[in-house]
């Protein structure tokens, strides 16, 4: 394996979240009835033109910029030009000229290892209908035809599946947190193709590049490279195998990558200068607005949590990957909550309650500021770490400021060491034969004997002094 | 004549809808001689608005603009059934100002023609002579005009489809500045060179026209801001204005053995830059590298094919249009299109996905899109100085219905130099300049952009000191 090199590109297509279309005042929006999403400019009836959507521009601006991409000085769209039934104009408005962004780069970390990822360009464009293909007939859905996309290219810089998972990860989570995209592989929202091919130790390339489609999720991607590139070293060796290139589609049932065609058969699609819309000036004054409206992105906040918060990069991640719980964790971290400690209590307690709930962490009842006055309580000493589980529910369920939940409660730790010596002395006196049992090697009774304390005192006991009080006992 | 009928309309001289009555009797007498209409209406649809010029006035519309309810077919076998279920803007526009469309008009084929002879219901015939072409592409509109049946028509100009037929029908073609009138709703030929133009009987009547349906328009992002009315700029008054004819093209001493029609057309043309003169225009002589006005048409034929090719792919029969016969889509589309297309549009479509294929593109498409900049620069530069180049639309009368083109000919550049309008936008007015052997010719003048009240105003003056005396048609008393 180490011989070779892997050289990946992507390609990825994100739908962009707007009212309308990026071309006709159609309604951008997923409709279980088909061609119900459409007018004449979708169907392209003689004599439609395109409309640009302004929203769906600044959106593309947007992603331009969290790219690290150039923007360029005007809009400007060109015809991609090719039949089929799912491209009713017969051609395709897109950006080759002049992109909305160009020579961009992102810094990503995993596993220890920093690498870069140059971007070639994004640019947007519009989405083809939907076809449901059937023995003797195909079913056209035009409500998604004249959708917006951005389609984001990268150079074939990523060396590995790890790489390339990671780099998309990226890329969803960017596209959530500036509300560009919902960019759920599943759904469709976002589609990737994968470049791949091999160099040899000297950095020559030795297999064509194939480029694989439709692949479902960004898990399959890391599965459908490690295929193909076994599939390419064997056939290099081997010669069992003709290698050209070619585009494949990924098998998620088999896990294989399958020819759909070469590229012999590829389509010249004879781009020009869309006449129908005119050099727009892109201002400045706009492009700053659109530059302040980026929150801080998630490859800056991963290294953040990783190099100052001290978290794994497994923890740090599971924050990352919901802009909503990443901004909860970062208000935790600003009312000075311990790093570790707010993201114990996200991952284990916040993060189950959600999902039992149903409930995103943007309408949960326990702020930043009420998980801190929990945290407080129980770091204080005012309440024990069971208590503050306790208090923790309580002002879920009942919507109340936890200082009225402690009084309501009654929660409060004992932790007069007079009074539950006597709490204790009582228990050990009627358990002689316990006590006995113990001291004979049941060793598990002190736990037992914790129980009793517990129960007796209503769970407000501090565990710590009772364990100390008990043990000097037990001697 | 629009505001005398507008006069007589308002005094009750005219009765309610007698106007557009009589224009449906007239369209049916034209049809049998000239073969100018696709649809004429039945029924006829109309809106009152008092306080507009255009209201109760007919009109006959090219058939490239969509119309609701009423068959629309570019001239195309491919769309021989299409109803479209929206309006043109224009269209709309012209409902709303109290105008009645009676008529949708032959052209050929998605207008890609100059003859007025390839349109699916056959030859169009000019009105002066019945064995003589009315022009291309809206050959139908330029009839419908000359031929008295209505007061005013829409056509589209890509090349000249609009100026040279109405030089060759006698009448006024005017082509206001790129994106002056929105075209939502018109049948696409080469988008970058498409413009909505009207056919009227004189100058202020086309002007009427355009101010009704020209603005801003939603639908069409080329479409240009807000402008004043053209009408009320239109004054006559000419003294000072400078115009330059082109050397290369409209002095005679250029082409060796002009035959007499061609004589008499520069004599008029030189008497017409005299009578300019005596109303105060300086009409000074410019020179023109040969090489460019050479360059003209082949990069005309290249940019126009090319968009073609593309615009015309939406035609594939799945949506609309008589589906295609065949066991997989591709052989379905490739059906309908084979029955669908003249030989002469298969043939310009060939041109245009050539030059546009990657290998050829520099080379042709890129290169034409260069020579289109030259023009521009040149002109422009040009427009510095005058108000515009006054010029010929065509060395003769109309030409015989079976007369081969003269592309290869000496006359390519006299033949083909309107499109000059066309790759810049610049406005271009074409108005009636007499008779040579008893058919109408024209003289044509272009200007810059946005100064179409400019041009209307010249274009006025001079067609008072002409005269043009339109012997048919009847709508000249």
């Amino acid at each position: 394996m180490s011989k070779y090199q892997t050289v990946i590109g992507l390609e990825i297509h994100a739908s962009v979240l707007t009212n309308s279309k990026v071309f006709s005042p159609s309604k951008n929006s997923f409709s279980e009835i088909p061609n119900s999403n459409v007018n004449e400019i979708d169907l392209s009836f003689p004599g439609i033109m395109p409309s640009l959507n302004k929203e769906a521009v600044r959106k593309a601006l947007k992603m331009s910029m969290v790219l690290g991409c150039v923007c360029p000085d005007e809009l400007l769209f060109d015809r991609k030009n090719y039949y089929y039934p799912d491209l009713p104009k017969g051609f395709q408005i897109t950006q080759v000229t002049k992109p909305i962004g160009i020579n961009g780069k992102v810094e990503l970390y995993t596993d220890n290892h920093e690498f870069t990822v140059d971007i070639h360009d994004i640019h947007l464009e519009e989405d083809t209908a939907s076809m449901d293909h059937y023995d003797y007939y195909t079913l056209i859905d035009y409500n998604r035809a004249g959708t917006p996309l951005v389609e984001i290219v990268t150079n074939p810089c990523l060396s590995s599946g790890k790489e390339a998972t990671c780099f998309l990860e990226f890329l969803a989570n960017s596209l959530k947190y500036c509300g560009i995209s919902d960019a759920d592989m599943k759904k469709g929202h976002m589609r990737c193709d994968v470049n791949i091919n091999l160099k040899d130790e000297k950095g020559n390339y030795i297999t064509p590049k194939v480029e694989i489609k439709n692949i479902g999720s960004i898990s399959y991607v890391e599965e459908a490279v490690k295929y193909e590139v076994n599939r390419q070293i064997k056939a290099y060796e081997t010669g069992c195998e003709e290698l050209v290139q070619e585009t494949r589609r990924y098998d998620e049932d088999t896990n294989t990558t399958i020819r759909m065609r070469t590229k012999v058969d590829s389509v010249d699609y004879k781009y020009f200068v869309e006449p129908n819309i005119p050099r727009i000036k892109i201002d400045k004054n706009d492009l700053e607005n659109i530059r302040k409206e980026i929150p801080t992105l998630p490859n800056e906040r991963l290294k953040r949590y990783i190099k100052e918060y001290n978290l794994t990069e497994s923890e740090a991640r599971s924050i990352i990957k919901d802009f909503d719980l990443s901004e909860y964790y970062e208000e935790c971290i600003k009312l000075e909550i311990n790093h570790k400690t707010a993201y114990n209590w996200i991952s284990t307690n916040i993060i189950g309650y959600l999902n039992k709930e149903f409930l995103s962490i943007k309408d949960i009842y326990l702020t930043p500021k009420r998980l801190k006055e929990i945290i407080d309580a129980i770091n204080s000493g005012e309440i024990s770490s069971k208590q503050g589980k306790e208090l923790f529910n309580y002002c879920l369920n009942e919507q109340d400021e936890p200082i009225n939940l402690i009084k309501k409660y009654n929660l409060k730790q004992m932790d007069n060491s007079n009074e539950l010596e006597q709490i204790i002395n009582n228990i050990l006196n009627n358990n002689p034969q316990l006590i006995e049992d113990y001291k004979n090697g049941k060793t598990n009774l002190f736990g037992y004997f914790i129980g009793e304390v517990m129960k007796q005192t209503k769970g407000q006991a501090n565990p710590v002094i009772a364990k100390q009080i008990l043990n000097e006992k037990l001697k | 004549m629009i505001e005398e009928l507008h006069n007589k309309i308002i005094n009750n001289e005219i009765k309610s809808l007698d106007l557009a009555s009589e224009a449906l009797k007239k369209s049916h007498e034209v049809q049998k001689e000239c073969n100018a209409f696709v649809t004429i209406l039945d029924n006829l649809e109309y809106q009152e608005n008092k306080e507009s010029l255009l209201d109760k006035i007919p009109y006959s519309a090219k058939d490239m603009f969509s119309t609701k309810n009423i068959l629309t077919t570019g001239s195309s076998n491919s769309l021989k059934d299409y109803v479209p279920f929206f309006d043109a803007t224009v269209i709309k526009k012209l409902k709303e100002a109290g105008a009645i469309l009676t008529s949708k008009s032959a052209c050929d084929e998605f207008g890609l023609g100059f003859t007025g002879t390839t349109c699916h219901t056959g030859i169009v015939k000019n009105p002066y002579d019945k064995m003589r072409q009315a022009g291309g592409s809206s050959a139908g509109s330029a009839v419908a005009v000359s031929a008295g049946v209505v007061p005013f028509s829409l056509g589209t100009d890509t090349g000249d489809s609009v100026r040279k037929p109405a030089a060759y029908c006698g009448i006024v073609g005017f082509k206001p500045t790129y994106g002056v009138i929105s075209r939502y709703g018109v049948f696409p030929f080469a988008a970058s060179l498409d413009h909505v133009a009207v056919f009227a009987n004189s100058v202020k009547d086309a002007s009427i026209v355009v101010d009704a349906i020209k603005g801003p328009d939603g639908k069409d992002m080329t479409a240009l801001p807000e402008m004043p009315n053209f009408t009320p700029q239109i004054d006559g008054n000419v003294n000072g204005k400078k115009l330059f004819y082109i050397k290369e093209i409209c002095n005679i001493d250029n082409y060796n053995n002009p035959d007499k029609d061609m004589i008499e057309t520069f004599k008029i043309f030189n008497e017409t830059l005299d009578k300019l003169r005596s109303i105060g225009v300086e009409v000074v002589e410019e020179s023109i590298d040969q090489r460019l006005l050479n360059a003209l048409l082949p990069a005309y034929q290249v940019i126009s094919c090319a968009e073609a090719t593309s615009n015309l792919s939406m035609y594939t029969g799945i949506i609309y249009g008589p589906r295609g016969v065949g066991t997989n889509v591709f052989d379905m589309l490739k059906d309908y299109r084979t029955k669908g297309f003249s030989p002469l549009i298969k043939r310009r479509l060939v041109i245009g996905s050539y030059v546009l294929q990657k290998e050829n593109q520099e080379r042709y498409y890129l290169n034409a899109c260069k020579v289109r900049n030259l023009v521009i620069k040149t002109f422009n530069k040009l427009f510095e100085k005058y108000d515009g180049f006054i010029t010929i639309p065509s060395g003769k009368g109309a030409p015989l219905l079976d007369e081969s083109s003269e592309l290869l000919s000496k006359l390519t550049v006299l033949e083909n130099h309107l499109c000059i309008g066309n790759f810049g936008g610049y406005p271009s007015i074409t108005i009636p300049n007499g008779y040579v052997n008893n058919l109408p010719i024209g003289v044509n003048i272009t200007g810059k952009v946005m100064d179409d009240a400019n041009i209307l105003n010249i274009a006025y003056a001079l067609e008072k000191e002409i005269k043009f005396n339109k012997n048919i048609g009847g709508q000249n008393e």
